[in-house]
């Protein structure tokens, strides 16, 4: 089987549409003017202009998602005593996810960190999903990625990695899920469009400058971190809503409830985020994050420091959803700039200049 | 609007005041950010033109026990006129500098009028906005990419301010266009209206947004649609959930809501969350007499018990 493949222009639908026989397929879609991942039914279409305004996290981790029913039933000879039934089986179908851009393929890899090894349905879903990237024709308001350690043409977290070229498109193979999709119906051999197509990714990875000094990735001073002045002047417009980090390719905190009817109920697991007064909220009635100076401190804290401590390279792909979406323009961007270790020594250098 | 002025008369107020909060340029060229200015060097960051969109009159309830100035156009100070009429901000902590305004931007009109090519520049002159793209430049009439509460604007002048920066305005077209959009969506059939809700609320990720950018949503960390204990609503993301919480957050906004529309800016998922709220607002000015935000002294219906409400006509129990 070849690692390379090509499709022309007018098969590139077909092949899309050929897919949903065999597999459920969310692709970025509009709708009213917004553009989310659905899953792709007669009479949508993909729409890769823009960046979705969501990430397509809700793929591998849904916002909810039920764990196990619980039923409570009466045993018939003995009323007095009730017993529970559990229902934990999972029905997750094949899944290919189209159009992700290479900010939105990274985030799954900072999931996979978390979840793969220890969580069952995260596992089930990752197994059974391949992800078709495709070079991005940004940059948009916000995006920062190459700041990020990625970049336009990055095929990290791509199964299957699509560049347009030649009035068609060139399928590169980046895992064995991938292969398998070169080998469906439609697709042509793409090795004389190899050259065309690493020039366009190419010319695509110089399209955004970084605007993070850091290489590969930036570096955050601990000492400038832990100033709370800096924190209370940049969450001073905050609003602690979940619109960044609901957006988010790459946060992927939850909260568990049960959803009990009288007679029985559902455990469910749903998106929560660090932006949310109630996400620390003690039962003693106690916050150690009750104000949201140290909320937003928390959220760049994860994914800038402690993730970095854990697993080695930071939680944000660059993506700039959080800025393009967040009601009051909060910059993570600009806030991690600030906070880097050059940006800290030119700082001092320029404190002790004056 | 005028940046020098409006920035002249900011650090007037500023040696009396903790904070000055005004607008200045954000991220991009189609985007202002809320400026709590603390400095005078702060202050020559705030601009004034359509660009700000924020209602800063929000912030006052959070910022208790410190003086504040606030920079409000016409329908922001109607969020003041209501945190007075409600007892939720003392006038004398609140400096209020008042801009007549002539009409702001909607960032999502914006962008889909320039088929969301990234913007270079924007600009404003005599109420025509120019803007630039990376590949053409747009001269557009304001009021076509402005927020509906423009188009019908009838409070562009502050109702309430202690200095005033500008000239007053006349309000736009008649008090009766205002729920114009509202009663043609009436004409739809229950059906229709019911599928249109369905599906708009559906796209809801239920981030919250508009409850915590709403001014006069009191409750924000309490709301019932998040308490664990108890525990009232189902986290699932199921569309009856989703419309639950919106019917709750649009009733209890029922003659406090003085469509300042920042529920419906922030929602990254375009929902017209302003249109309940309308529909609501619509019903209490027929049923009560009673329009938010207009006048410090008045107390809104159903604010406290009383056995008759002051503009009501009961009917008689026979
Ligand atoms: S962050 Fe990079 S990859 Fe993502 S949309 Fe922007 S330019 Fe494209
Ligand atoms: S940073 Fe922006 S998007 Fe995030 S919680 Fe604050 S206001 Fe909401
Ligand atoms: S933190 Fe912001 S920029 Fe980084 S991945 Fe998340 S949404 Fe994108
Ligand atoms: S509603 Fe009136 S005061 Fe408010 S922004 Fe529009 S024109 Fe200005
Ligand atoms: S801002 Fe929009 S998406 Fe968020 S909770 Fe409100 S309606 Fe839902």
């Amino acid at each position: 089987m070849t690692d390379k493949g090509y499709l022309p222009q007018d098969k590139w639908e077909p092949f899309i549409e050929s897919l949903s026989n065999d597999f459920r397929v969310y692709a970025p879609c509009e709708e009213d003017g917004v553009i989310t991942f659905q899953v792709l039914e007669k009479g949508k279409k993909v729409d890769l202009s823009r960046p979705s305004t969501s990430a397509p996290k809700g793929v591998m981790f849904p916002q909810s998602e039920r764990l196990f029913s619980f039923d409570f039933k009466k045993a018939p000879e003995s009323p007095d005593k009730m017993a529970v039934e559990l229902d934990a089986s999972t029905n997750m179908p094949e899944t290919v996810i189209i159009g992700a851009r290479p900010c939105d393929a990274k985030g799954f890899l900072t999931y996979d960190r978390v979840y793969l090894e220890v969580d069952p349905y995260y596992r089930e879903r990752r197994e059974k999903t391949t992800v078709v990237g495709f070079c991005c024709n940004g940059p948009f308001a916000g995006c920062f990625c190459t700041s990020a350690g990625g970049g336009l043409a990055e095929k990290e977290g791509s199964d299957l990695f699509v560049t347009e070229v030649d009035n068609g498109y060139f399928l590169e193979a980046i895992t064995e899920k991938g292969k398998k999709l070169l080998g469906r119906p439609m697709v042509e051999d793409g090795a004389s469009h190899a050259d065309a197509a690493s020039k366009k990714q190419e010319q695509a990875s110089k399209a955004l400058q970084k605007v993070i000094p850091g290489d590969p990735e930036p570096r955050i001073s601990r000492e400038a971190f832990e100033s709370d002045a800096f924190w209370d002047e940049v969450s001073a417009k905050c609003l602690s809503c979940g619109v960044c980090t609901y957006l988010c390719p790459t946060c992927y905190c939850f909260n568990i409830t049960d959803e009990a009817r009288l007679e029985g109920g559902e455990r469910v697991r749903s998106w929560d985020a660090c932006m949310f007064h109630h996400f620390t909220l003690e039962a003693s009635g106690h916050n150690p994050r009750g104000r949201k100076a140290m909320r937003l401190k928390q959220r760049v804290g994860h994914k800038f420091l402690y993730y970095v401590d854990k697993y080695g390279t930071i939680a944000c792909s660059g993506c700039g959803r959080c800025i393009r979406h967040c009601p009051v323009s909060v910059e993570i961007s600009g806030i991690v700039a600030r906070l880097t270790e050059g940006a800290q020594e030119d700082q001092k250098a320029a404190e002790a200049r004056s | 609007m005028n940046a020098q002025e409006l920035r002249k008369a900011a650090k007037e107020v500023l040696p009396s005041v903790d904070v000055v909060i005004g607008q200045r340029a954000g991220f991009d060229p189609l985007h202002a950010e809320p400026c709590f200015a603390t400095k005078p060097e702060d202050v020559d960051d705030f601009i004034a033109s359509p660009l700000c969109v924020h209602n800063l009159a929000s912030y006052l309830p959070s910022l208790k026990g410190k003086k504040v100035a606030v920079v409000v156009k016409g329908c922001d100070s109607r969020t003041v006129v209501q945190f007075l009429e409600e007892g939720l901000i003392k006038r004398e902590n609140v400096t209020v500098i008042g801009v007549p305004c002539s009409g702001i931007i909607s960032v999502k009109k914006v962008l889909e009028r320039v088929s969301h090519e990234p913007i270079q520049s924007i600009s404003f002159d005599n109420e025509t906005v120019t803007v630039k793209t990376n590949k053409r430049e747009e001269k557009i009439p304001l009021l076509e990419v402005a927020p509906g509460k423009c188009t019908t604007c009838q409070y562009p002048n502050p109702l309430i301010f202690d200095v005033l920066v500008g000239q007053k305005l006349e309000p736009r077209g008649s008090a009766e266009a205002v729920y114009d959009d509202i009663r043609e969506f009436e004409t739809k059939s229950l059906e229709e209206r019911k599928e249109y809700w369905e599906k708009t609320l559906g796209r809801c990720i239920r981030c919250y947004a508009c409850r915590n950018a709403c001014p006069l949503c009191v409750c924000q960390e309490s709301c019932i649609a998040e308490t664990r204990d108890p525990h009232w609503m189902s986290q699932k993301d199921d569309p009856k959930e989703k419309m639950t919480f919106h019917m709750i957050h649009a009733i209890h906004l029922a003659g406090r809501c003085t469509e300042c529309g920042e529920c419906e800016r922030v929602c990254p998922m375009d929902i017209p969350l302003g249109q309940l709220k309308k529909k609501i607002n619509m019903g209490m000015k027929e049923l009560y007499d009673y329009v938010p935000g207009i006048n410090p002294e008045e107390k809104p219906p159903m604010y406290v018990f009383k056995v008759e409400e002051d503009k009501i006509e009961e009917h008689e129990l026979s």
